[in-house]
């Protein structure tokens, strides 16, 4: 696996438990880094169960929700289970506003993900 | 707004680059907090801030180095409003697509207008669709 500069990944028992390294997601360069380093996830190292929890998470852009939709595509087109954990009531708000809170798998904590998955 | 409600102004003219504009709105956001905004509305002012000013970066001015964004507000402990414009052809936002509906959901952009009509009071285009203004009033 390549170097990691914009997220950290632990595994727990067989589940990629991955965590954003910026708490506020809006640097164009740096949404674009986290990109690259998501969906290598799932296609380089082929992934099957993620978790995306967002409890250093206190800002993100709509390009960076972009970057995530994206994501999503691609663990679905590979198979890939993702679950989102730990999103703040203020980051949740937007997820609800743009109706992504129906496109993701959302669980309030990384304990409720790894049960299901 | 009277000019008895306006505590500070600020207003910026700047490059069309997506990395020019983050320090602005540290400052602005610094400049609320001391006027008591709270952390729930701060948000949603950063929200609206960082979307409206990297629409006219990105579609406003398609991040034509010759143009710039120029941004002004007022600020006060009960209100914030600004004026967003770009220097480009403008457009109509009633044409933008909706992002929300489910035909869109998977589309990875569009959805900087609909994070800026939550987050604030009103908002309104003007001229040919290259100035955006809005406001927002503190929450009770």
């Amino acid at each position: 696996m390549a170097t990691l500069s914009r997220i950290k990944v632990n595994e727990s028992s067989g589940v990629s438990v991955i965590r954003f390294q910026d708490e506020k997601i809006i640097d164009p360069e740096s949404i674009q880094q986290l990109g690259f380093e998501l969906f290598d996830l799932v296609e380089k190292d082929q992934r099957s169960k993620l978790v995306l929890n967002f409890s250093n998470v206190d800002f993100l852009s709509s390009a960076a929700l972009g970057k995530l939709i994206t994501f999503e595509k691609k663990a679905k087109k590979a198979g890939a289970e993702l679950i989102l954990t730990n999103i703040s009531p203020e980051i949740f708000q937007v997820f609800a506003i743009t109706n992504l809170d129906k496109l993701f798998q959302i669980k309030d904590s990384e304990a409720d993900a790894l049960a299901v998955l | 707004m009277s000019s008895s409600d306006s505590i500070k102004t600020v207003s910026r003219s700047l490059p069309s680059c997506l990395d020019a504009y983050q320090n602005l709105i540290e400052q602005i956001l610094n400049d609320l907090t001391e006027l008591g905004w709270q952390k729930n509305d701060l948000f949603g002012v950063r929200m609206a801030l960082e979307e409206s000013i990297s629409n006219a970066v990105r579609h406003g001015n398609k991040e034509d180095p010759t143009k710039q964004v120029h941004v002004e507000c007022q600020l006060s402990p009960s209100r914030f409003w600004a004026r967003i414009c770009d220097e480009g052809e403008g457009y109509e936002s009633a044409a933008v697509p909706d992002c929300c509906s489910p035909e869109n959901l998977e589309s990875p952009g569009g959805r900087g207008l609909a994070l800026i009509r939550a987050y604030m009071s009103s908002v309104e285009h003007v001229d040919k669709g290259n100035c955006l203004t809005m406001e927002k009033k503190v929450s009770q």
